[in-house]
């Protein structure tokens, strides 16, 4: 691999204000938002990924690329699988790996998220993969320490290693070195909560996919002045020509929130029943970004349908990950040791 | 000299608190402070409408003291100190203690009240028992009256006082958990949004409340272009309604909470591009009376904050009178910019006898001396205020006070604070 230091993760770092037209773009040495890679460095994560990916399926799926490096997860939301796959992948690269969780740390003793974080720069750690309830957390982080962080999501916004890694399983399947050129692209549910959604659509449009957007109105965001998509609030008339379906997780809580009369009234609108699924392309992808609410956006039959990629999205979730902090980290070892 | 009345060329002459010559060529005493004001304009001292001071309740980011320092600093010799302390200013006891934290600071400190008990909304405060005391403006800042029967009464009952209702405008359900202006950048950033509807609603509720009991309101802090229209309306059709803005929603828009900077939070928030034309253009038409501050410190640790944990609020009394100048100097000549900051304000805050001129013999000797062609870069490190959150860090403005001249003390000389 050439040096993984410099390309593509590096590069001047872009006054957010300077350009309102396009998306906030910050970081340089951190990966806060998939704006933040474009093109050629989601390509050039994919590319790297296919190493990984082998490595995972080696007998021991471990190697020697961040030995001596510390990466401390910093967990201050509820998640398992995005924690634990990022923890994997640290670890299946010889990194030294802490835990820090809100729930038993100082911020529940009134520390501040400052101090906190400081202190645990002070530590000497390489990596901070921060998780947040709170959108633009990892980019006040990114401005207090000298760690890489990466955003493993913050709030509504951005949780661009999901996107990476669907991106990465989508060109498994449909075995397209080339990129999403063309391909259609529904994404479907709660978009205005979703930072899944919000990296998504980034990540899909910069590979050249058409994307589609289906919600009920009051699901979308405010505004999407700038966003390269198409909206429609008639899944039955997209399913036909989506090749593939991403459905989001809907928080039965919307309903009480009266965003929704109620989550029945969702499924039917907007789930993908079992009636729906005949109306599903002959070899369109299913996917989801987990954890499903099965009858509620989307039936228990389908998700288990072997069009269905939500397992071999969990699986890409480490080798991506393993991308991620090798690029920003690189430690220069042969990937092969 | 500049003021309400026109401008000329003069020295001005102080003694024991007032102002005893304005005239060419003025001969000093041999015992007399001379403040040089070569190039400089010399002005009625400004007077903002809408200051945070925070005492009591919230020393940690601002006392009466220090916020009155920053106040002289930026050329103002009075201000209107908001009710949002801790405890509110809701009753004489609170009135009284304000009032006596206020007469040793180097600015008039004057009170606005609150018209609910507690600012909660519920039931009135003792209008008139705090207009006894000299309370000339009442609000609820930080929040508005919600209850439009409540605002109706309160309007009624304060018509007799010789008093102003000043309203925080904003539409409490219809902004809840918002934290920046609703558009393109809230949907981007994934950040909850306040529309500008939650504003402009309650602008036309109380414009209409106004002209249903007669009774003046004040609509504070203006930030939108509808709610532009709407105090245009009301002014055209003749209803004793007023209008200010601050210094940051004249220049500043939602895109730069990008980075998710704190110190781009405030409320009502940065809005968008036509937000700002419009509010400017307010300024220019006199659809908006005032320039109003809202300085509104906060420690430096609240701000550190998840960006929808952190309070809104930005210092701006050092740095108004330099934003508008730089920001409106090619749409106004200095008196228009002054009127906004000085005179226009004492009166709708009742203090015309003290403050915003004009400058003449007999007058109070509350006055500021303005370097118009000074350049300066903003740090916050140094300023007066015990809080460090403003939105200008880093940038370069055009136009400063040299000099403060308070009740005849020179309280600030060439920049520094001389107590």
């Amino acid at each position: 691999m050439s040096d993984p230091m410099s390309d593509p993760m590096s590069g001047p770092a872009a006054d957010p204000a300077a350009d309102p037209g396009g998306w906030p773009v910050t970081a340089t040495r951190h990966l806060l938002s998939i704006a933040d890679l474009g093109r050629d460095g989601i390509n050039e994560v994919m590319r790297v990924t296919d190493s990984f990916v082998e490595v995972g399926r080696r007998a021991i799926p471990k190697v020697p690329a961040l030995r001596g490096k510390t990466v401390v997860s910093l967990f201050c939301e509820d998640s398992t699988r995005t924690r634990l796959s990022f923890e994997t992948a640290a670890r299946r690269l010889s990194a030294d790996t802490m835990n820090f969780s809100a729930s038993s740390s100082s911020l529940s003793k009134g520390e501040s998220l400052r101090d906190t974080v400081e202190t645990i720069d002070a530590m000497g750690v390489h990596a901070l993969v921060v998780r947040h309830f709170s959108a633009g957390v990892p980019w006040q982080v990114a401005s207090w320490v000298s760690a890489a962080v990466v955003n493993a999501g913050d709030g509504w916004h951005e949780h661009p290693t999901q996107a990476l890694l669907d991106c990465y399983t989508i060109r498994e399947s449909i075995g397209a070195d080339a990129g999403l050129e063309g391909l259609r692209i529904a994404i479907v549910g709660d978009v205005k909560h979703s930072r899944v959604a919000r990296s998504n659509v980034l990540a899909f449009s910069a590979l050249g996919a058409e994307v589609t957007i289906v919600a009920p109105p009051t699901l979308l965001p405010p505004s999407l002045a700038g966003w390269p998509v198409v909206v429609s609030n008639d899944l039955d008339g997209v399913l036909p020509k989506s090749d593939v379906v991403y459905l989001l997780r809907l928080q039965t809580e919307r309903a009480t929130e009266s965003l929704l009369p109620s989550v029945r009234e969702y499924t039917a609108g907007y789930g993908l029943t079992r009636e729906r699924g005949a109306l599903l392309a002959e070899r369109a992808l299913v996917m989801h970004p987990g954890p499903m609410n099965r009858g509620v956006e989307i039936a228990a039959e389908l998700a288990g349908l072997p069009n269905s990629l939500v397992t071999r999205q969990v699986a890409n979730g480490v080798a991506v990950r393993m991308a991620v902090l090798y690029l920003l980290l690189g430690s220069g070892a042969d990937l092969g040791a | 000299m500049v003021d309400a009345t026109g401008q000329r060329r003069a020295d001005v002459a102080v003694a024991d608190g007032a102002v005893v010559a304005v005239e060419p060529e003025l001969e000093p005493s041999s015992d007399a402070v001379v403040l040089d004001a070569a190039r400089c304009v010399v002005a009625p001292g400004l007077v903002d409408l809408h200051t945070h001071l925070r005492e009591p309740g919230r020393e940690e980011a601002e006392r009466i003291e220090s916020g009155a320092r920053a106040a002289a600093l930026g050329g103002y010799t009075a201000v209107l100190a908001m009710p949002n302390t801790e405890p509110a200013i809701d009753s004489v006891a609170v009135v009284r203690q304000v009032l006596d934290l206020g007469a040793s600071a180097v600015t008039d400190v004057a009170v606005a009240g609150a018209i609910t008990v507690g600012r909660e909304g519920e039931r009135l405060a003792p209008l008139a028992e705090m207009a006894a005391l000299g309370v000339r403006l009442f609000t609820d800042d930080g929040s508005g009256v919600q209850d439009a029967r409540l605002m109706r009464r309160a309007l009624e009952y304060a018509s007799v006082l010789d008093v102003v209702l000043a309203q925080h405008c904003e539409e409490a359900r219809l902004a809840a958990g918002g934290q920046m202006h609703e558009g393109e950048w809230s949907s981007r950033l994934g950040v909850p949004g306040i529309p500008a509807e939650a504003e402009e609603l309650m602008v036309h509720r109380d414009i209409s409340l106004s002209r249903l009991t007669g009774a003046r309101v004040h609509l504070l802090h203006l930030s939108t272009a509808g709610s532009v229209a709407l105090v245009e309306a009301a002014k055209t059709e003749g209803l004793a309604v007023t209008a200010e803005a601050a210094p940051h929603h004249l220049c500043l828009t939602d895109a730069e909470v990008a980075g998710y900077d704190t110190a781009f939070k405030v409320n009502p928030p940065l809005r968008g591009t036509a937000d700002v034309a419009a509010v400017r253009a307010g300024l220019a038409s006199g659809a908006i009376d005032a320039i109003a501050t809202d300085h509104a410190p906060h420690a430096q640790e609240a701000k550190e904050a998840p960006f929808d944990q952190a309070p809104p609020g930005m210092i701006g009394l050092e740095t108004a009178l330099a934003v508008s100048m730089t920001e409106l100097a090619d749409q106004l000549p200095i008196a228009a910019i002054l009127a906004l900051l000085s005179w226009r304000p004492a009166q709708i805050a009742g203090l015309s006898a003290e403050h915003g001129g004009p400058v003449a013999p007999g007058a109070s000797a509350n006055l500021c001396v303005i370097d118009p062609s000074a350049t300066w870069v903003v740090d916050p490190a140094r300023s007066a205020s015990r809080s460090r959150n403003t939105p200008f860090t880093g940038r370069r403005l055009t136009g400063r006070a040299r000099h403060t001249v308070y009740r005849g003390e020179p309280v600030v000389v060439d920049g520094e604070a001389q107590r």
